[in-house]
């Protein structure tokens, strides 16, 4: 199948994950049979990773805690940042791991009980790995929009039920 | 005053009521209808366009702009025009109107005398008939049929032209059809305009929204600028409906006399309007390619769930309408509408309110949620093979 056409499945798929591989053939204007080939061969690349749900987790009665912790580290001869990334991303309460140009050069997003749980992992766990240089936590209060979803949008359809 | 509706005009009186209007008060009294009847996009206008409007009215952009709207704008829509091969002073030859609507009023009260014939090809867009008639001239109806993908033919068009013929409106993209011309459809009606000397009013207002290669405007053929009316604006291909702004294009000494109704009538397109134009044009391409590749998704999403309920439905290549056929269940455009919205709580306009071509269809909108259109195709599925059950 051609890249544009993977492109865009991808694209719905990350839209809603939900929706059945026969629409999605229909939406792309490729045979059911295409399509499906086409994600079994991105999952097996590894490019589609895992289907999830965007939740808003502040409407659920949760008291998690997330924090987003600024890590700064000395890179290591021939392993680059990659060996201390996986020594970060191995912990089970680290839910991403991002390495960013500028000020700093981790960004580990953290989740946890309460703040003294983030807290104390940040303290025993994270700035205890060797060449980590510091670190600086940020936690979340609200949020607003998260992978291209705004969570209390109020911008219902405003139209007429019959327009020319 | 007693028999004041005689008093009235009678041009006026004569119009016959929208009716879209009907449906609109069916469809308004029922719960959990989904509508497919909407003629506008689904989506809000990008947020960078209403963004830079604020920004606007926060410096105090709140004045009259020159009648023919600002010349930045202008400028703006004759570049973008160069796009369907088209050259257009932003001096001389471009006005910025309040949407479509009223380019489609100053192009037909410029080009009419009393008694001149409009040829309108059908199915038509609502307002083409009454605008015709309120500008004293008569509308003939040029049939386009589904054998034909309701493109306009040149056989169609040469059994009604006659020496009154002054004009003959053209819509594509079209609105109900979805129907769109080709190159060389286009150039066959420009050879017969310029043989049998008349305008074209071209509403190209769907352009963007071409889903079958590029879109072909009459005015790029031979000859063709100088006979040739065009209008466009901003409501479907950067979902702007609200903000009222279109625009009309055409030679020099057209536009210097439609400049004065426009002039006297309206002065000038609200300024809001334009600067929201402004920022679409300058910098809203990547949305509206986005938009219109949502639009394409659905479109294929609803032309094929019709034809699977058993629906005959041409490829529609332009607009967000699709077009089916729904001949076979024996009902009338107007009796399938109203027992589907009654029974079926999908709401859809009957072909026949688009001229008397347009019987045996109905117009369904894709600018909806894919979810949306996948619930009503169900609900049309059962609607229609309860019929289809009924007539065995």
């Amino acid at each position: 199948m051609e890249t544009s056409k993977r492109d865009a499945i991808l694209k719905i798929l990350h839209q809603n994950g939900r929706l059945s591989t026969e629409t999605i053939a229909t939406m792309v204007g490729e045979s059911t049979e295409a399509v499906k080939q086409a994600i079994k061969e991105m999952e097996d690349e590894r490019i589609i990773l895992r289907y999830s749900a965007t939740i808003n987790w502040e409407r659920v009665k949760t008291e998690r805690v997330t924090a987003v912790i600024d890590v700064k580290v000395t890179p290591q001869r021939e392993v680059g940042f990659d060996a201390i990334a996986e020594r970060v991303y191995r912990f089970a309460e680290v839910k991403s791991v991002t390495l960013m140009s500028g000020a700093f050069d981790l960004q580990v997003v953290v989740e946890g009980d309460d703040i003294r749980e983030i807290a104390r992992f940040v303290s025993e766990r994270l700035s205890t790995i060797e060449h980590v240089i510091s670190t600086t936590t940020h936690f979340l209060l609200k949020t607003y929009k998260s992978d291209g979803v705004i969570f209390d949008d109020n911008e219902h359809d405003r139209r007429l039920v019959v327009t020319p | 005053m007693s028999g004041i509706s005689e008093r009235l005009s009678k041009t006026v009186r004569g119009l016959p009521p929208s009716g879209i209007r009907r449906f609109f008060d069916l469809a308004n009294q029922m719960q959990d209808v989904i509508s497919l009847g909407v003629g506008e996009p689904d989506f809000v206008t990008p947020w960078h366009v209403r963004e830079a409007s604020v920004y606007a009215l926060e410096r105090g952009y709140t004045s009259y702009t020159a009648n023919s709207g600002m010349l930045e704008l202008r400028r703006e829509i004759s570049r973008y025009l160069q796009k369907f091969d088209l050259d257009y002073d932003p001096e001389t030859e471009i006005l910025v109107t309040v949407g479509g609507s009223e380019a489609i009023d100053l192009a037909l009260r410029t080009l009419l005398e009393p008694g001149d014939e409009v040829l309108i090809p059908e199915p038509t867009y609502v307002s083409y008939k009454p605008c015709t008639v309120l500008a004293g001239g008569v509308p003939i109806d040029v049939p386009t049929v589904g054998k034909d993908d309701f493109r306009l033919t040149v056989n169609n068009l040469v059994p009604r032209i006659g020496h009154r013929t002054k004009a003959l409106i053209m819509s594509f993209p079209n609105n109900p059809t979805g129907a769109v011309m080709g190159e060389d459809d286009v150039r066959g009606i420009a050879k017969l305009a310029n043989e049998r000397d008349f305008f074209v009013v071209s509403d190209e207002i769907y352009a963007e929204l071409s889903y079958a290669g590029r879109h072909h405007s009459i005015a790029a053929q031979p000859g063709m600028k100088e006979r040739t009316v065009l209008i466009s604006g901003f409501s479907k291909a950067y979902a702007m409906t609200g903000w009222r702004v279109g625009y009309v294009a055409g030679p020099r000494d057209v536009m210097q006399e439609l400049l004065k109704i426009h002039q006297y009538t309206i002065l000038c397109a609200p300024i809001m309007g334009q600067m929201a134009a402004l920022e679409a044009l300058q910098n809203g391409a990547a949305e509206r390619d986005r938009m219109v590749e949502s639009y394409n998704q659905r479109r294929r999403l609803i032309v094929g769930g019709l034809r699977r309920i058993g629906l005959e439905c041409h490829e529609p290549n332009g607009a967000f309408y699709a077009f089916p056929s729904i001949q076979a269940t024996g009902l009338n455009s107007e009796e399938f509408a109203e027992g589907l919205l009654k029974e079926g709580r999908v709401a859809v306009v009957p072909g026949r309110v688009f001229g008397g071509s347009g019987e045996g269809y109905i117009r369904a909108s894709y600018a909806t949620s894919v979810e949306q259109i996948e619930r009503a195709l169900e609900r049309i599925d059962r609607f229609v093979n309860a019929r289809m059950l009924q007539r065995v």
